[in-house]
């Protein structure tokens, strides 16, 4: 994830929740929410808005007729149930209000430039809103490149911070996977032509404001199953309060209109109903903040389902280049000999292999590091496979073995039998053995291979407890790929790995029921990228491999992977977490209100009110606030998820049911106490 | 509660132990239909029933063929029933002479042996021929108990089959049901009745003269098998009014045990069923779990309540037991069985949506009739009526699965089968229709006041008698709480309205559930999965019955047998 924070549009940062200028627009958003129009999505909340409306007309009605203390209860009751609304509409006007703020930035971003567009054999210019696909475009150095397109001509060095926070350039060249540019981009260096791939309005920026901002914003699968939950929970009370009454007339103690929406607002889940939509909301924009735009919020929840990974290993799992790993002197040479002379011998080359050895040598060794003097350096070539260095009296090599030995054969010398039998082993163990050698004399091995990346095997230890298995994709041999798979902890290896076996294990996965997660970047990836269940493709990838995928990540990370399954799992868990804890409120809310009602005519019935709640009126409206209150308490919870730890389905369930399902079961028991008593003592009776 | 209680208890508990796992792999075996040994016995049976009705049993149904058969076989099956109250007096075996049934007491008796609810508007001894009862309603408590086993075996197909588009076939699961599990379990039982004093006669009515001088007409009729069936098929429509606490029904301790027993056996023998078809007896063991201890819970809160004495005998009665007298609540109760034996009958036969009686619920204590009405409030799945116990606490299963799975971060899957908005949707009528049913015909009756003319009582114990009616009608139980005059115009299509609900519009969901997830692939188990065969998730599936299922009736048990009690003991 980019770290820097001097970029103009960084989405890593956060508007702060603090800003008072954030906060009035929240507060209006909440307001204009109020409207049933927007509200009808929300079938808990509409619900809510209805019945209050209802209690607020029979309180007017009423009004004439009843005690003044009744109808200052009854005010307050229907002014509560108002702020629950309106506290509702907070939580989803605040969630929405980061991503608003980022929209902006980004619109900045999207002004109009002119383009330089090559047609009928002329350039003539043309407004960047007026390109269309297949236009090419000469960009030079300080121009805004117009669109999203593939270089075509020409290589440059772009300035991609607009979109993605980074400020060191990026190349990108004409042909091969780092073709792809952005509009809205800028080119620092050189000229380009780019192939217009997308037209205005439908580009990624395009795309981007409207995700950060929700304004595609559909309802997941899993938020319209919940939706329907929730939703028949709500009629179930609809039927219970209704038939109250009835009962009530019969037991001689009809109840008020306004009391009896009071009961059924604290029973039906507004908790979660209130809620619900900043958490999808929320959990897009975690992602966001760690650059990963995903192009529905279908692919987040589904990243959350994900039981396999495919992860390439370069990259993702080892860095990308082979490391010095060891050192082995032949029988009768001294270890530090072979290190100053593979030290020595290294000085020219420059290859990360041999930045690796020269590395490993002055980590590792007590020597004297001065080079020789009057020497001649000899740099690494692919043809000789070697480098090393002449002195006067002495030829230093090291290189691939087969090619020092054959060195060392043409001087005469003599390969042991022992230095073959090292280089095998290193082979075997999917490194590479390279050979050091002073004139004609073999005096050691270095053992180069693939480095994982610190913390990996940990992650992997993580991801199998939370039942996802591990991939790794190579295209090493299978031995070499098996020796890194064992040392990386992954599940299972795919060596030698084309794009069609890829393919063939994403549907061989996806046909035993499993969804698979992958990352890629060049267009052989693209289908692969389609084909499976959440397809993350890496920004500096191709055109076509971000058309596949459902989710780009601007940081080209593909480690993030695991952090973006992270991120689906934790907005499931977030809603699953307030659901329990929005039906657990229940009982409390049934032995504050239900006593409440019917004590005056039945006192036997105070047994029930278990919190000794200071009176009926008391009773029923701390139920009210509590119920408006304990949104707002979860607003923070919504927005941030609730904490994610890589355990075992069991593990989450057991904690997740103590903290939020017990939890939810006490807190309002004494949380209405609590409100009661502030209630009362301010001579509400 | 006395020692003794605790033992007859513990003994009732230890025998369903032993016979659960026997009984639960027997009808797994008869359900999946794998060659077995009682073929060469039962089979041609089978064939000869299958050939007079036309089915090819091997031809398997989908959800809506199976849906359309269940309620083509339950509607032939009201018609049927209907025309033989009507025409009772002009058909056989009828040595009392009873004559023709009334339109709407037909109707609401045919409907009431159809669901499997029993609710009985009529006192069998004088109102229905020996014809009536042996043929027409023995016959459904058969075939109604087995087609509630069929429709439970539909769901767990179409839970553990991985993309199928079928479920089984109806006619072959109810055959195969009634011929192999029903009808041996009957024929044994029956011996056990009649050994130990059951009636068993085709006789009329006897008129004996008393030693003191008055004259007595003792019922006959072949009350053995009857008994039997209804307490295992989870029926409880007895031939006698006084149903189980009849000395020729129930004449002994020892029968008083066997039936309680009886009617416990295939409920809670089903989710052992579905453990063994789900290839994994933790799944069968944790859904065993949340209706033992339900079961448990409430029987034992009941067995409480009438031991310790009903507040209106007043002070000078003694009713605690002593070596002497059996003690607790006796009012309405047959002293051969004590209050803690026929509260644990009630409790059971409410909790299993039987509904026989062994004494009067009407004269239990507030708290003790109180329980007798939550258990079916709780929807009848603790462990519930036979078949429908099983599919309501599945479905339960899938609502805590659906909350429980997205808590863990994951699309909610029960046996690898992903639960999504389709089946939410089945789910939520499914849960809707039982207390819409109740409650709002309750409130009906209630503010209509020819209707609460049927009411013995005012007041709070007048209100759970109302309750009590509806609530037992549409969770399908027919417990009859007693103080409520439901042979009216009103209460018989009333009554009869709420059992048809809460039996088919139930069904219907429950089969395209079935069908929804029969489609699905069965994804496989992982760490990550949800794991529900677990103490962990028996204990999550007993809080959402109470909540979601139980919670929704609070208010009203505050109304009727709360208020009762705390006014009694304020």
């Amino acid at each position: 994830m980019s770290l820097t924070t001097e970029a103009p549009t960084d989405l890593s940062r956060p508007p702060s929740s603090l800003d008072a200028a954030f906060l009035r627009r929240a507060l209006r958003d909440s307001l204009a929410k109020m409207s049933p129009r927007h509200l009808v999505h929300n079938p808990v909340m509409m619900t809510v808005e209805v019945t209050t409306a209802l209690a607020l007309v029979f309180w007017v009605k009423d009004a004439a007729h009843q005690s003044g203390s009744t109808n200052v209860f009854a005010g307050l009751t229907v002014g509560w149930l108002l702020i629950t609304i309106l506290f509702a509409n907070v939580a989803e006007a605040v969630a929405e209000g980061r991503g608003k703020a980022q929209a902006d930035s980004l619109r900045r971003t999207r002004t109009q430039t002119s383009a330089r567009v090559r047609r009928d054999g002329q350039l003539i210019d043309v407004s960047s809103a007026d390109l269309r696909v297949g236009d090419l475009c000469e960009v030079g150095p300080g121009d805004i490149i117009p669109g999203d397109g593939d270089v075509v001509e020409g290589i440059a060095t772009v300035d991609e911070s607009a979109i993605t926070g980074e400020s060191a350039p990026v190349i990108r060249e004409s042909g091969g996977d780092r073709s792809a540019v952005t509009g809205g981009t800028r080119v620092l260096s050189d000229h380009i032509v780019v192939r217009i791939t997308a037209n205005p309005g439908e580009t990624f920026l395009d795309r981007m404001i409207a995700l950060v901002e929700g304004a595609s914003r559909q309802k997941t699968p899993n938020e319209i199953a919940l939706d329907i939950l929730l939703a028949g929970l709500t009629l179930i009370f609809v039927i219970a309060i209704v038939t109250l009454q009835p009962f009530a007339v019969y037991s001689h103690d009809p109840q008020s209109v306004v009391v009896l929406v009071a009961l059924f607002v604290c029973l039906i889940p507004t908790t979660i109903g209130a809620l619900l939509s900043a958490i999808g909301i929320a959990g897009m924009d975690r992602l966001v903040q760690r650059n990963v735009l995903a192009m529905s919020g279908r692919a987040v929840e589904a990243a959350g389902d994900v039981s396999t990974l495919l992860l390439d290993k370069t990259g993702t799992i080892t860095y990308g280049n082979r490391r010095a790993h060891e050192l082995v002197a032949l029988p009768g040479v001294r270890e530090e000999d072979v290190a100053w002379a593979a030290l020595q011998s290294s000085l020219a080359d420059e290859t990360p292999e041999g930045r690796s050895i020269v590395t490993l040598v002055r980590e590792r060794y007590v020597l004297d590091f001065t080079p020789l003097a009057d020497t001649v350096l000899v740099p690494f070539s692919a043809h000789t496979r070697m480098s090393g260095v002449d002195a006067p009296e002495r030829q230093l090599r090291k290189g691939a073995s087969s090619a020092v030995e054959q060195w060392v054969r043409e001087r005469g010398g003599e390969v042991p039998d022992e230095a073959n039998r090292i280089v095998d082993q290193i082979a075997e163990r999917g490194g590479t053995p390279l050979a050091v050698s002073d004139g004609s004399r073999i005096l050691g091995i270095i053992h180069l291979k693939d480095v994982v990346k610190p913390g990996m095997t940990e992650r992997f230890a993580q991801l199998r407890a939370m039942g996802i298995r591990t991939v790794m994709v190579t295209g090493d041999n299978p031995k070499t790929a098996a020796a890194i798979a064992a040392e990386a902890g992954v599940d299972d290896f795919l060596a030698e790995a084309t794009p069609e076996d890829k393919m063939r294990l994403i549907k061989r996965e996806q046909a035993g029921g499993r969804l698979v997660a992958m990352t890629g970047d060049g267009t052989n990836d693209a289908p692969a990228l389609a084909q499976a269940d959440v397809g993350v493709a890496m920004n500096t990838g191709t055109q076509a491999a971000k058309e596949a995928g459902n989710m780009v990540d601007l940081d080209s990370d593909p480690t993030k992977l695991i952090d973006i399954v992270e991120i689906g799992k934790q907005l499931l868990i977030t809603r699953g977490s307030l659901t329990t804890f929005s039906i657990a409120n229940d009982i409390a809310k049934f032995f504050a209100i239900v006593p409440a009602m019917f004590v005056a005519k039945f006192p036997a019935l105070s047994a029930l009110n278990v919190m000794r709640l200071s009176s009926p009126h008391s009773a029923v409206l701390s139920a009210v606030i509590f119920n408006a209150l304990v949104i707002v308490a979860l607003i923070p919870l919504a927005l941030r998820g609730v904490r994610f730890r890589a355990l075992g389905a069991a593990a989450v369930l057991r904690r997740n049911l103590l903290v939020f399902g017990l939890g939810g079961a006490v807190v309002p028991f004494l949380g209405i106490k609590v409100i009661d008593l502030a209630v009362s003592a301010l001579g509400v009776h | 509660m006395a020692a003794r209680d605790w033992l007859y208890f513990a003994l009732l508990i230890g025998a369903l132990a032993v016979s659960v796992p026997l009984l639960g792999v027997y009808l797994a075996r008869v359900l999946e239909g794998t060659p077995q040994r009682g073929d060469r016995v039962w089979g041609p049976l089978e064939r000869l029933i299958y050939r007079a009705l036309g089915i090819d049993s091997r031809a398997e149904q989908r959800w809506r063929t199976y849906a359309s058969s269940v309620l083509a076989f339950s509607a032939a099956s009201v018609l049927v029933l209907y025309l033989l109250q009507r025409l009772q007096g002009v058909l056989p075996l009828n040595p009392t002479h009873v004559g023709g049934v009334t339109p709407a007491l037909s109707w609401n008796t045919a409907v009431s042996f159809v669901t499997n609810t029993n609710w009985q508007n009529y006192a069998g001894e004088t109102a229905m021929s020996y014809f009536t009862q042996m043929v027409g309603f023995v016959t459904q408590n058969f075939v109604s108990a087995a087609a509630g086993i069929a429709v439970a075996v539909a769901l767990i197909r179409g839970l553990v089959r991985s993309r199928t588009a079928t479920l089984g076939n109806f006619w072959v699961d109810v055959t195969r049901v009634v011929v192999r599990v029903l009808l041996p379990l009957s024929v044994v039982s029956t011996l056990v009745l009649v050994a130990s004093g059951v009636i068993d006669t085709l006789a009329g009515t006897h008129v004996v003269h008393t030693v003191s001088g008055s004259t007595q007409s003792l019922p006959g009729g072949a009350i053995a098998p009857q008994e039997v069936i209804k307490e295992l098929g989870t029926n409880g429509g007895g031939p006698f009014n006084a149903n189980s606490a009849h000395p020729f029904e129930n004449p002994t301790g020892f029968t008083n045990f066997f039936e309680n027993y009886l009617l416990l056996l295939i409920p809670f023998s089903l989710p052992w069923t579905f453990g063994v078809m789900a290839g994994s007896r933790r799944q069968g063991a944790s859904v065993l779990a949340a209706m033992a201890v339900l079961w448990a819970a409430l029987s034992f809160g009941a067995m409480a309540a009438e031991t310790s004495g009903s507040h209106l005998l007043g002070p000078g009665i003694t009713q605690h037991a002593t070596a002497t007298v059996v003690g607790g609540n006796l009012t309405g109760k047959e002293v051969r069985f004590g209050a803690a034996q026929s509260a644990l009958f009630n409790s059971s036969a409410t909790a299993t949506s039987t509904g026989a009686v062994d004494s009067a619920s009407d004269s239990y204590t507030a708290l003790g009739g109180g329980a007798l009405l939550t258990n079916m409030m709780f929807g009848e799945v603790s462990p519930g009526g036979v078949g429908s116990g099983l599919y309501g606490m599945l479905i339960l299963a899938l609502v805590s699965v659906f909350i429980a799975g997205l808590m863990v971060g994951r699309t909610p899957e029960y046996l690898g089968k992903k639960i999504q908005a389709a089946e939410m949707k089945l789910v939520a009528i499914y849960i809707l229709v039982v207390p819409l049913a109740a409650l709002s015909l309750t409130a009906f009756a209630l503010l209509w006041p020819s209707a609460r003319a049927s009411l013995l009582n005012h007041g709070a114990h007048g209100l759970t008698e109302m309750i009590y009616a509806f609530v037992s009608t549409s969770n399908n139980n027919g417990s009859a709480f007693a103080g409520l005059n439901g042979n009216t115009g009103f209460f018989n299509i009333a009554l009869g309205l709420a059992m048809l609900l809460g039996r088919f519009a139930t069904i219907v969901p429950v089969l395209a559930l079935a069908g929804s997830l029969g489609a699905k692939p069965r994804l496989e188990e992982s760490a990550g999965t949800l794991p529900t065969g677990t103490p962990l998730f028996a204990l999550l599936l007993t809080g959402v019955t109470v909540i979601i299922v139980g919670l929704t009736y609070f208010p009203v048990l505050a109304l009727g047998p709360l208020l009762e009690h705390f006014v009694a003991h304020a």
